[in-house]
């Protein structure tokens, strides 16, 4: 995390939140399981009850993965009449996933996702697009959420949420707004020629000078990164229903763009403003649904 | 009594060498900048100064650098690969390897004892295989740029950061930052990390003795010994080693007026 002097505004910053269902009857409660998602960029944590959300959080990762999973779960536990020690069984993930001190067992997030997906969206997807921080991974799954093939770039700041972020302060965008921002131009430009993102910076401030606006050099890094998105796609091979889950799914810039390319809509995200669930959570969704499997497996039932 | 110049228009800087009668009698720079004709104009002149000759004692100007096209004055361009071989050879009869690290673009030159090119590779998509890396990374660090080099030394070791990518190794830097590691280690792994690349590069186009380090980055004492350790051969670095493209240039030109008078 960079520390900036006070009056700078941090444009990358985005919103921390967590959200308890209290609208349902969460009688039975039989089976109490947590999934933790540290990110190499956001922290995630879900409380599942009896294999249904009850409640969730979202935080940035600190310099300490320990420290960031005991946060998000402190947060997620935040306004329910739960504790700690009400959790069974906690599952582990994310690019920090070994270092989940709660957690029973650590699972990749790869798993997590195709599992998470399958419970936001239903049986009916196949391909899920996550967007990460540090990564971005093209997923296959059956319809029961489990993993059939997986493709991953995570050498490279190209299309992740970390790239997206220093752009947005690059240009200085608040960035929950970018992707509205990217889409306001007419047509899209041509996409920036440089993939990498300390190359894009300067051709960006290069555009910028020649008298590009803000808006025109967003759409034409947004639509390079979508490209960099959608070929992954595509080499993993397009199958429908098709998903988008991470940070950037909340990015309209990114999804419609991708959409575009591959000529394919994504299945509508829940709206996680108004309640919904968060495409954000889909690893620690996963992570809690497969703890509770492994609960129960652990008690012989 | 031919007078030739090479004009290298790098990325990040401008650098321009006179040549008369097979010996370097100026060499300036200036940063490339927003207008890098300007400040090859700039440079040219100040070599010319040095050197002590007119413009018009000058017979043949060749450029080279990503920017050559836009140089001024040029009677016509020499490859950066071509240029790297023909100055690395005239420096360092025995090399046969010439590796050139600028600001934005990493390369590997294999050649021949007259200092003609046969094979090369490059790095031009990637900033993590390149000066701007180490840039970066000082600018994390909050360390000068040339103190990088002088603390990466003072390390036993070297810190875990993912260095396979600029913004994640800036990332990496500040949380290795607030856990308190020490800033030589931190150093050491972001030569190490260049080293690495570079050493891939040299390595797919063979090891071919002796091996000469140029470009500005060959003037980062951290990085040469990093490279030295992973490649475990000697290494040889000229004294002027951010100037080998311009003489490279240079000695094109002064080879072409020959050719020419013949």
């Amino acid at each position: 995390m960079t520390e900036l002097p006070k009056e700078q505004k941090e444009f990358w910053r985005w919103q921390e939140y967590h959200r308890v269902r209290n609208d349902r009857n969460w009688k039975n409660k039989d089976v109490i399981t947590a999934g933790v998602d540290v990110g190499s960029v956001g922290s995630k944590a879900a409380i599942m009850i009896d294999g249904e959300m009850y409640a969730w959080a979202v935080t940035r990762t600190g310099s300490n993965s320990p420290d960031s999973a005991k946060k998000v779960m402190g947060m997620v536990l935040e306004d329910t009449d739960l504790k700690q020690s009400d959790i069974q069984y906690t599952v582990g993930t994310g690019y920090g996933r070994v270092n989940v001190p709660m957690a029973n067992k650590a699972i990749t997030e790869i798993a997590c996702h195709a599992k998470g997906a399958n419970y936001i969206w239903g049986p009916s997807v196949r391909t899920i697009l996550d967007v990460g921080g540090q990564d971005i991974k093209a997923i296959h799954c059956d319809e029961t959420g489990r993993v059939t093939a997986f493709l991953m770039n995570d050498k490279c700041a190209a299309g992740t949420g970390r790239g997206m972020e220093v752009f947005a302060d690059l240009l200085q965008i608040p960035i929950e707004d970018i992707g509205k921002v990217s889409l306001s131009v007419d047509e899209d430009p041509p996409p920036v020629s440089c993939t990498c993102v300390a190359f894009a910076k300067t051709e960006a401030i290069g555009l910028l000078r020649k008298g590009w606006t803000k808006e025109k050099v967003l759409a034409a890094y947004t639509r390079a990164m979508a490209i960099r998105m959608a070929n992954l796609v595509n080499r993993v091979g397009l199958e429908k229903d098709f998903v988008i889950t991470g940070g950037q799914s909340k990015n309209i810039g990114i999804v419609s763009r991708i959409e575009t390319i591959l000529g394919v809509k994504t299945l509508p995200s829940p709206n996680w403003r108004e309640g919904g669930l968060d495409p954000m959570i889909a690893g620690a969704a996963g992570a809690a649904l497969l703890g509770k499997a492994l609960y129960l497996k652990s008690k012989g039932s | 009594m031919a007078i030739t110049a090479g004009i290298d228009m790098g990325i990040q800087t401008v650098k321009v060498v006179i040549l008369k009668d097979g010996a370097v009698v100026g060499r300036a720079k200036a940063s490339s900048g927003f207008e890098p004709a300007k400040a090859a104009e700039q440079a040219f002149a100040e070599a010319l100064q040095i050197s002590k000759s007119s413009k018009e004692e000058v017979t043949q100007i060749l450029a080279t650098g990503s920017g050559m096209e836009t140089a001024p004055y040029a009677n016509g361009n020499v490859s950066m690969m071509g240029a790297d071989a023909k100055a690395g050879v005239f420096l360092f009869p025995s090399a046969r390897t010439i590796v050139d690290i600028g600001a934005e673009e990493a390369r590997a030159v294999k050649c021949d004892e007259r200092g003609i090119m046969q094979d090369f590779v490059v790095n031009e998509r990637c900033a993590a295989g390149a000066g701007t890396f180490i840039e970066a990374m000082a600018r994390a660090l909050e360390v000068k740029l040339e103190d990088m080099g002088p603390l990466s030394l003072k390390a036993e070791r070297a810190s875990p950061i993912n260095a396979s990518c600029v913004i994640f190794g800036e990332s990496d830097v500040v949380s290795l930052i607030h856990r308190q590691e020490s800033k030589p280690e931190i150093a050491r792994a972001v030569f190490d990390a260049m080293a690495d690349r570079i050493s891939s590069m040299v390595h797919r186009l063979g090891i071919n003795l002796d091996v000469v380090v140029v470009g500005g980055v060959a003037k980062d004492v951290g990085f040469v010994d990093s490279l030295k350790r992973k490649l475990g051969i000697k290494i040889l670095v000229p004294e002027y080693p951010e100037y080998v493209g311009a003489l490279g240039a240079a000695l094109t030109a002064a080879s072409r007026v020959k050719v020419g008078q013949q």
